[in-house]
């Protein structure tokens, strides 16, 4: 089952191209990292492949009617925005909107979707309280838990772990690995390449306007692409405990 | 309905039924309601169904139409100082209604004044449809609102600076104030279709409000269609504003301070305070026009100068609270 799919996708703002020929698929079940240095246009990607601004070539989601996109992926943008002082769980009760058609109100299966977002982000203490007071990280926590109740098969999200304590950052990917167990795929771009090997199941590079490596993270990593694309030197190894990156220096 | 609904309800309905039974005629609450109900076509029947009642309803009319269309605004730019004449509609109706009182259009017809509030209101949506319609963004809606604002003050000021002699001048200057003192069943017929039309359009935009809470991104991916919703914002607060400018001259500080005090016993949501703020507005706006019938009879007190001078301190107030709060 594909969930995404883009062919010959490109994208050109203020005259200057950005992405061309850009061509790939993400099925069910994949955890898919997006990785590739700042100003590669991970964001525009994202954003483009949604349908939020304008693109030539196709996108399986930007094709799609907005009320039926609203249930086919979750998007959670890098600005976490909450603009009100709500609490918790009307938050993450936005993430059913698209389920739900105008003036009906949550259904039990609705009110499970939710319980169940607030209790995968470790959020069922907080779900009382008043989003905008909590801090930046369990503000980023309370955004996840919104998309997660959205149950679409694909997640999408801008460096949902940007900002986020170790222990959070590691659950959050653990979370989105689980949903890929089951089935779901998840298209995250990251920064922390360590995080990225560890539990992406597929990672796409992109540089300069185009994808430069697409694949495994073990089959797809080697000294050369990373100082190309990043500019950095860097150990990694296959361990008992899992596929270790850690950067080292920048390339000279 | 919940508890809220239910007290800003009945507070309406006990100021809407003060509304009638007071007045500079001495007519005693019990025969107020019976000369509105019986109408035994003597002096109190006249007094309370000709002067008394037009009146009340504009007051709830109004308010209810300026508080709804306040908390849309503010939702839609995310913003507790956004206020329905924010887009400048406000003032190209002031602007028509200036011209008809100079021209003394207004002086040959009741209705010639509202008429022409009217057209003024209509150049100003189109203006602002123009700069800010369906492919704008929230910042260029702000902007057209500030630039039709200040070109409509521009020429308002022009028309009084020209103004022949200074009764004109006098007459225009009470009229920007606001007021709903002698208007007429006239003046409700003008102003009801136009309030409805506006709060009903208002009134589908709760979801998209709600969704806005998660930025225009967010919510535009949730399957929100932002440029429709921006059309219907417009659409909705002009046709509100354009309708009570119409009748009652400008009347400020309902659509900006009613959404902000209730906002937190809606636990912010912006939808639920869609309907909060309509009736808390027109509780406002009815208690407000009691104060200028009750503090000062002889002396024509007018309703905007009221609300002004109610709304600015309690504004004070709040953005105190707001910032012990650290919000």
């Amino acid at each position: 089952m594909t969930v995404l799919s883009l062919s010959g996708f490109g994208v050109t703002l203020r005259g200057r191209p950005i992405l061309r020929d850009i061509a790939f698929d993400i099925g069910g079940g994949e955890l898919v990292g997006l990785i590739g240095p700042n100003g590669a246009g991970k964001t525009t990607l994202m954003r483009a492949a949604l349908g939020l601004i304008g693109s030539v070539g196709h996108s399986s989601l930007a094709a799609l009617a907005p009320a039926q996109r609203g249930r086919a992926v979750a998007w959670l943008p890098q600005a976490r925005e909450i603009a009100w002082p709500v609490d918790v769980q009307t938050v993450v009760s936005l993430g059913r909107m698209p389920h739900m058609s105008t003036g009906q109100r949550m259904t039990g299966a609705d009110r499970d979707a939710v319980d169940s977002a607030l209790e995968q982000m470790g959020l069922t203490e907080l779900r009382q309280r008043t989003a905008t007071r909590l801090s930046g990280g369990e503000q980023a926590r309370v955004l996840i838990a919104r998309t997660l109740a959205q149950e679409t098969p694909l997640l999408m999200a801008d460096e949902p772990i940007a900002g986020l304590d170790p222990a959070h950052q590691i659950s959050t990917m653990e979370t989105f690995a689980e949903l890929a167990r089951k089935g779901r795929s998840v298209f995250v771009s990251l920064h922390d390449l360590g995080l990225a090997v560890r539990h992406c199941t597929r990672l796409i590079v992109i540089d300069r306007g185009g994808v430069v490596a697409d694949g495994p993270p073990r089959a797809l990593l080697s000294p050369d692409l990373i100082r190309k694309t990043f500019g950095i030197t860097a150990w990694f190894q296959d361990t008992p405990e899992g596929l270790v990156f850690q950067p080292l220096e920048v390339a000279t | 309905m919940t508890r809220l609904g239910l007290i800003l309800s009945l507070l309406v309905l006990a100021l809407f039924g003060a509304a009638l039974v007071v007045g500079p005629a001495s007519i005693g609450p019990v025969d107020s309601i019976v000369a509105l109900i019986g109408g035994d076509g003597g002096a109190s029947t006249l007094v309370v169904r000709e002067i008394r009642l037009p009146r009340a309803i504009l007051a709830a009319l109004i308010g209810a139409g300026l508080g709804m269309a306040g908390a849309a605004m503010q939702g839609y730019l995310r913003n507790p100082l956004a206020d329905p004449g924010l887009i400048g509609i406000s003032g190209a109706s002031a602007l028509g209604a200036v011209i008809a009182l100079q021209t003394g259009l207004a002086v040959q017809s009741g209705i010639g004044l509202p008429l022409a509030a009217l057209t003024g209101a209509l150049i100003g949506v189109l203006l602002v449809l123009a700069l800010a319609g369906p492919r704008g963004s929230s910042l260029t809606l702000i902007l057209a609102g500030i630039a039709i604002s200040a070109l409509a003050g521009a020429l308002t000021s022009l028309v009084l600076n020209l103004s022949p002699n200074p009764f004109a001048a006098n007459e225009i200057v009470f009229w920007m104030m606001g007021s709903l003192a002698d208007r007429s069943m006239a003046h409700v017929w003008i102003a009801f279709p136009l309030i409805l039309a506006g709060t009903v359009m208002l009134a589908t935009l709760t979801r998209g409000l709600d969704a806005l809470t998660l930025g225009e991104d967010a919510a535009e991916a949730m399957g929100l269609r932002l440029n429709r919703m921006r059309m219907i914002l417009i659409l909705g607060t002009a046709t509100v504003v354009a309708g009570s400018t119409a009748v009652a001259g400008a009347i400020g500080f309902i659509g900006l301070v009613v959404p902000h005090i209730l906002r937190p016993l809606v636990g912010a949501r912006p939808g639920r305070l869609l309907w909060a703020s309509a009736l808390g507005g027109a509780a406002m706006l009815l208690a407000s026009d009691l104060a200028v019938r009750i503090l000062l009879p002889a002396r024509d007190l007018k309703l905007g100068v009221v609300t002004a001078l109610v709304g600015a301190p309690l504004f004070l107030h709040l953005i105190h609270r707001t910032r012990r709060e650290g919000l």
